[in-house]
């Protein structure tokens, strides 16, 4: 018999190293054409921080997006970054590149100021452009002051970093812990079929929503929402490299015995959407919260599970085989 | 004024991904390349004995073999450094390295491997935590099976008096729950081009996560300073955690050292799977105080994670798991003790979430048998244990820009449940 039950699961994911002290940095140099390059020692390994991060440098030093390149290519050139994990490159390296530009601003101020003979807090830098407050004929385009300050001798470059805070230690009689940068908030509802004779689960409707202080840019936060909820629903229904453990007994070498989740197993109806409550520390708000995408699937499915079928599988991932077991045990 | 910040602007490698453009580690291909073969441990546990590898070395098309006499540094590396590159005795999981060869291609690689003369004492395994953490069971570690926290054996979270919080409650909820080892399948494998450059110093193209995590572990393998080594990477086909951890770049590294040619070592995507770190296993047991109108008052958590042969993350993964085992919830009475104990496996280490998958899919098993336990819509608990702004976690932080009740009303939106209104009223910014 098939039957169909919904399962909720709601979770939290915090942004950085536990016990913080993370830091990371980014320098900006203005080119001679007036363009931006932005250096940073930030991997990217898929999540998009090379995007993400020109979109913040462009908007801080308000300038086109194209006119920003960004390297990270070697350590060499990249300035520190702690690392690409536990959701925290948006939150610490947007930070530091919201730094490096406002320094690289502050900078192009204080030339501008000698140049313009004024006051820097009488210079804006806006629109591509360098200007006198409300004196229009004090203007140079960026391309302007690049060349001007760089063949005139000058080098201008902005450098920011950003740490969460010193690092911490847990206190050990009561594990007190407060370094976190930041609580990102999500919840997922699952919708399943499940065949009572085979165990087979099939996900019907996936829904997550993702409370992440500010999307930096939805198209990824969509990558980032539909590709974590395939890790989860291989997390609830399939994945597992011990199939019998504890033993190692038949532990899994390859690909097609450790079944993860592909495009053709993804639930017909996925649907995915982000809210925004603004962290005060956050770049523009924004909170780190990409791992947390593959969190909510599994239980959620279980849930679901439960739900259809009104017997509880408390082992990941719910296999057919457990799901058998759990029914004819509940039925003996 | 500028407002490319949330812009659904493409990727800015986007294109050259999808187009094959991007050049990935393994696209590397320099004049004269070598390529490296590990041999690694057949035996879950046991002793090397005798470790020769003189007939490997003479093999025509080889051109260096190194093992843990070769490693100039420290032969540790990881979060807590206590994993070697080479094994140079104890054996603490299948798959563990021994000793590394490169030759002209990886088919006379792997034929050298078979001439290396390994004599390994086998001896009895542990595989399952519970067994390893028993007075008597085998040894994976001289100090024993369980890790020493600053707290003692296990991380303890103390917030409020579970106690008073059990005797309070008008419902007791108890569930135990597993999580399984899983892999990070990422879309590339492990890879490693290593080579002396042009100013005698050693260049490796990584696909580590970390550059700068990963070169202060290099510099101490290696014994070298941070500026004697050029760390190349920064894009990455997929990782998910994976790549938090050296695979590939102390081996490929070692041996340019060594010989002063260029090579590369790649995993196959069999080794990958069976010899890297994993998601570690764990075994949560729950314990709620609950009262009958759906307040959780009381939560206590012990959780035992299965970290394999070595620590590397696994305290890291034990220690970020206890601070949100409870949940999103002003729960004003919690107890965890987390543990972390050692088996003859894999080592566990990081993949997306450091523990907190593993917790939250505990966790909210828990809550929705809680749920079911008083007979309350899961969203009702949900929603009226949720934290607001200004609460503390069980690890005495204070929740700011709380936002959980809103991603709630949302998805319920978007899933076509019609939340009550009490709870559609609520809101993260006040109870």
């Amino acid at each position: 018999m098939k039957k169909r039950g919904i399962g909720i699961a709601v979770g939290t994911h915090p942004a950085g190293l536990k016990g913080g002290g993370d830091p990371s940095q980014a320098q900006i140099r203005l080119k001679p054409d007036g363009t931006f390059d932005l250096l940073n020692g930030a991997v990217d390994i898929g999540q998009g921080c090379k995007t993400i991060l020109r979109q913040l440098a462009a908007d801080e030093l308000d300038v086109p997006l194209e006119n920003i390149t960004h390297q990270n290519i070697d350590t060499d050139t990249g300035p520190m970054c702690t690392g690409t994990f536990a959701s925290r490159v948006t939150f610490m390296d947007g930070n530091a590149v919201l730094a490096a530009a406002a320094d690289l601003k502050k900078k192009i101020r204080e030339w501008a100021a000698e140049y313009f003979e004024c006051s820097p807090a009488d210079v804006e830098v806006a629109n591509n452009k360098v200007f006198v407050k409300g004196v229009p004929e004090k203007s140079l385009s960026m391309a302007e002051v690049g060349a001007m300050v760089n063949w005139g001798g000058k080098f201008l470059v902005g450098t920011g970093a950003y740490t969460p805070g010193p690092g911490q230690q847990f206190d050990p009689d009561t594990g007190k812990m407060t370094a976190i940068a930041s609580l990102a908030f999500g919840c997922c509802v699952a919708e399943v079929e499940v065949d009572t004779e085979t165990g087979v689960v099939d996900v019907l409707k996936l829904v997550q929503v993702f409370e992440v202080g500010k999307a930096m840019n939805r198209l990824l936060c969509k990558g980032q929402n539909n590709g974590g909820a395939m890790m989860g629903i291989g997390f609830g229904l399939t994945e597992n490299v011990c199939p019998y453990y504890p033993t190692m007994d038949f532990a899994v070498q390859d690909l097609t015995d450790y079944v993860i989740t592909t495009a053709a197993d993804m639930p017909p109806v996925m649907v995915e959407d982000i809210v925004e409550v603004p962290h005060p520390n956050g770049p523009r708000g924004a909170k780190g919260y990409s791992e947390m995408t593959a969190s909510l699937a599994g239980p959620a499915i279980l849930n679901a599970i439960h739900n259809a079928i009104g017997v509880w599988v408390t082992d990941y991932p719910a296999t057919p085989e457990r799901i058998l077991k759990a029914l004819e045990a509940a039925h003996a | 004024m500028a407002e490319y910040v949330g812009q659904p602007v493409l990727r800015y490698d986007g294109i050259g991904h999808v187009t094959a453009r991007t050049r990935y580690v393994d696209d590397i291909q320099l004049p004269g390349m070598l390529y490296i073969k590990v041999l690694t441990s057949p035996v879950h546990k046991g002793i090397i004995r005798h470790l020769d590898t003189s007939a490997a070395e003479r093999m025509p098309g080889v051109a260096g073999v190194i093992t843990a006499k070769d490693v100039p540094g420290k032969n540790a590396y990881g979060l807590i450094p206590d994993q070697p590159v080479f094994t140079p005795e104890h054996i603490r999981y299948k798959g563990e390295r021994i000793a590394a060869v490169a030759a002209v291609d990886e088919d006379t690689a792997m034929e050298a491997l078979e001439k290396i003369k390994l004599d390994i004492e086998e001896q009895e395994p542990v595989f399952d935590p519970f067994k390893a953490m028993e007075p008597g069971a085998p040894l994976v570690r001289p100090e024993g099976n369980v890790w020493e926290f600053n707290s003692g054996k296990t991380r303890k979270i103390r917030f409020g008096d579970v106690e008073k919080g059990f005797a309070e409650a008008d419902v007791i909820v108890e569930g135990t729950y597993t999580t399984a080892t899983n892999d990070h399948a990422p879309m590339e494998p492990q890879v490693s081009v290593a080579y002396i450059d042009e100013t005698d110093r050693l260049a490796i193209y990584t696909v580590s996560q970390d550059l700068y995590f990963h070169l202060g572990m290099l510099t101490a393998i290696f014994n070298l300073p941070m500026n004697k080594i050029r760390y190349i990477g920064g894009t990455v086909g997929g990782g998910f955690g994976s790549k938090n951890d050296i695979h590939c770049d102390h081996v490929a590294g070692l041996m340019a050292l060594k010989i002063r040619k260029p090579v590369k070592y790649r995993l196959t995507r069999r080794e990958e799977t069976a010899y890297t770190t994993k998601r570690g296993p764990w075994t949560f047991y729950f314990k709620d105080g609950v009262k009958k109108d759906g307040r959780i008052i009381a939560r206590y958590v012990k959780t035992v994670h299965d970290t394999g042969g070595y620590a590397g993350m696994g305290p890291y993964v034990v220690d970020k798991n206890s601070i949100l085992v409870a949940g999103p919830y002003a729960i004003p009475n919690v107890w965890v003790d987390g543990i972390c104990v050692f088996t003859n496996k894999p080592p566990a280490s990081s993949m997306r979430g450091f523990g907190i998958i593993n917790g939250t899919a505990a966790d909210q098993l828990q809550t929705a048998r809680v749920a079911e336990a008083i007979g309350k819509d899961p969203w009702e608990v949900h929603f009226i244990n949720a934290w607001r702004e200004g609460d503390l976690g069980a690890t005495q932080f204070k929740v700011e820009a709380a936002g959980l009740i809103e991603a709630m009303k949302r998805a319920a939106e978007l899933a076509g449940i019609e939340l009550p209104a009490h709870l559609k009223a609520m809101s993260s910014r006040g109870r």
